[in-house]
């Protein structure tokens, strides 16, 4: 085996592990914010500060019962929360997150810090996402409950209607990057204006990146767009029927959706690896904070905002933010050939 | 290297599926998706020859067989759901008379 | 070699996916079988080197047409098929009429490989495939035709796409009691 394959299977290896332990992560972080927003001490008594209540969730979960409704379909009831988590996971393997390293000399060449260089990697993630949807359709189907039936389909459509805006924003980004590569589009974010400003797509993009969040916390079924799992309305929506492992994946699918969308929206608005102060091999930590504050602000939102009623939602994106989204899009194209990016 | 011979055999066999679903089930949502099965054998066909050929107006076509695929899949389901709001039923059988 | 195998196993997936699509009761797992043989015919349009193409096909068709789909399946609550006859005969052979049309689409089944082996000891551009030039593989060069050569035609697509939204709000809406 040559050293740039067991590289490769290393970063492989490296990123799943580390998309199962965000997903953790990100259930402490969510209830320590939440707590911290309301003013309370949230998990405290598991481990020092509570550090190991993700583990004892985990444990809990396991050890749970595995219930299935009797009228269920049970192929699909079984295969709708893998198809969840497997298109979470996924999405990730095109998304680089760092320069291209020879690991401090281990390599004769340099590898992109990347499970798969894909050419057209933003198609490639945009066509996984759109994947993600059967999951919580079939989930929602397969269950045979009325609570479930309408979550599924309330995301079905929700999904598809912010998709087409989500595929616009990134769009506008494509333009001004000359490129399908996510590679080649954080390389073309880097260095600076006027030896202040960096030169990150955000900044050129701004409607842009308000676009994409807001239908990427649509996409990912967050608050305040949560309505498939709208509690006080659907009990527990498309999962109400789920109990122990099978509903721990579609847990774990939503927060590594997360980590995804935000991962992809630092690499498309935010420089990805490129910032100050740090040198290029160390550009993932770089990363690493950005996407942290970008999840930080997804929890943040959902603390913050009451939920959408389902037909505002609808209206809002398909008559507010799809219309801004095309004007965002034709207006770049118009600037791109002007100036000539 | 894969022929082309062997490619435009299985986009035949695909597309007699396609026919074989329109002709013999009685259910729109499994004609309209016997038609899908078609198009895509044809869409198949475009591909390999533009590759054969060293074209892209191959991958072109497909293109635009997709659009026209999707509006097709709009209408379609759109018309079974208004007939579904008639007679209760997705067989055509149910649907021969021109009015009710 | 390993394209052969290759495209023995995709072309296979599709075929045996799509026989299950029509030979299916229950709309739901069709919909789904359907879905099933896009991804191999996706497979089949990398192994063709159209990247572009296999991406499109996922997102279009699996992303957006097949959902839609799966939504007006679930919107009519339709589960298993009901015919008048009885469950238990097969799918296909209830009807005079249905094995006329068997026997139809075997007769064409049977024209087009017959069409295409004579095709094949013609020689000509049956042969192996040589390798594509590079330029026609990426999505620069696809763009590029389609906003120079095929310009009118994706506009007048998009009034196609206009049309066909309209129909389908006009036809699907409730009329007004």
């Amino acid at each position: 085996m040559s050293p740039t394959l067991i590289a490769q299977i290393v970063i492989l290896l490296f990123v799943f592990f580390m998309l199962l332990n965000s997903a953790a992560i990100m259930v402490y972080v969510e209830r320590k914010v939440a707590a911290l927003l309301q003013q309370r001490f949230g998990p405290y008594l598991t481990g020092p500060h509570g550090l190991l209540q993700p583990l004892a969730d985990v444990i809990k979960l396991m050890f749970k019962e595995e219930l299935r409704p009797k009228a269920a379909d049970a192929f699909l009831f079984t295969l709708a929360p893998v198809i969840s988590v497997t298109a979470a996971f996924a999405a990730f393997a095109v998304v680089p997150f760092g320069a291209s390293t020879t690991f401090f000399g281990l390599l004769d060449h340099p590898i992109p810090l990347q499970v798969a260089d894909v050419n057209v990697a933003v198609l490639v993630i945009f066509a996984i996402t759109s994947m993600g949807v059967y999951g919580i359709v079939l989930s929602g189907w397969s269950s045979n409950s009325k609570y479930a039936l309408l979550g599924g389909l309330r995301s079905s459509a929700q999904m598809i209607s912010y998709e087409l805006s989500y595929g616009m924003a990134l769009g506008a980004v494509l333009l001004l990057g000359n490129s399908l590569s996510l590679t080649e589009l954080v390389n073309g974010q880097a260095g600076y204006w006027f030896h202040v400003i960096p030169r990150w797509f955000v900044f050129l993009q701004p409607v842009g990146f308000v676009i994409f969040m807001i239908a990427g916390i649509a996409e990912t079924n967050r608050a305040p767009f949560d309505f498939p799992e709208a509690e006080q309305e659907l009990v527990a929506g498309y999962h109400t029927e789920y109990s122990s492992m099978r509903f721990a994946m579609f847990f774990m699918a939503e927060y590594i959706n997360m980590v995804t969308v935000s991962a992809v929206a630092t690499d498309l608005f935010l420089g990805g690896w490129h910032g100050p102060f740090l040198p290029a091999s160390l550009g993932w930590i770089w990363f690493l904070v950005k996407v942290g504050a970008l999840l930080f602000f997804y929890v943040w939102m959902r603390w913050t905002l009451p939920r959408y009623r389902y037909d505002q939602l609808m209206s809002f994106g398909w008559k507010v933010l799809l219309p801004i989204a095309a004007l965002n899009l034709l207006v770049t194209a118009a600037g791109v050939i002007y100036f000539g990016a | 290297m894969v022929p082309l011979s062997q490619y435009l055999i299985l986009s035949a066999i695909l597309f007699v599926i396609g026919t074989l679903g329109v002709f013999v089930r009685r259910n729109l949502i499994t004609i309209l998706l016997s038609i899908e099965i078609m198009l895509n054998a044809v869409n198949l066909t475009f591909v390999a020859a533009g590759r054969a050929f060293g074209a892209v107006d191959g991958q072109i076509i497909v293109f635009f067989v997709m659009t026209v695929a999707a509006a097709e899949a709009a209408v379609g389901l759109a018309i079974v759901i208004a007939l579904f709001r008639h007679r209760e039923s997705l067989d055509p059988d149910a649907f021969t008379s021109l009015k009710w | 070699m390993p394209d052969q195998i290759l495209f023995y196993l995709l072309g296979g997936l599709a075929v045996v996916a799509s026989v299950l699509v029509i030979g299916q009761r229950n709309p739901i797992h069709s919909v789904l079988l359907l879905i099933a043989s896009f991804a191999g015919l996706s497979g089949l349009y990398v192994l063709l080197q159209a990247p572009f193409v296999a991406v499109i096909q996922i997102i279009i068709y699996a992303g957006a047409i097949m959902v839609l789909f799966l939504f007006v399946v679930m919107l009519l609550n339709v589960g298993r098929e009901d015919t008048d006859v009885d469950e238990q005969s097969p799918v296909f052979v209830h009807r005079v009429s249905m094995r006329v049309g068997a026997l139809l689409a075997g007769l064409l089944v049977v024209e087009l490989v017959w069409a295409l082996a004579s095709a094949g000891t013609l020689g000509g551009v049956f042969g192996p495939m040589s390798q594509a030039p590079p330029a026609v593989t990426s999505v620069r060069t696809i763009g590029h035709a389609l906003f120079t050569d095929y310009a009118f035609a994706f506009e007048v697509t998009s009034i196609l796409i206009l049309v066909a939204m309209v129909g389908a709000v006009v036809l699907a809406r409730r009329e007004a009691k």
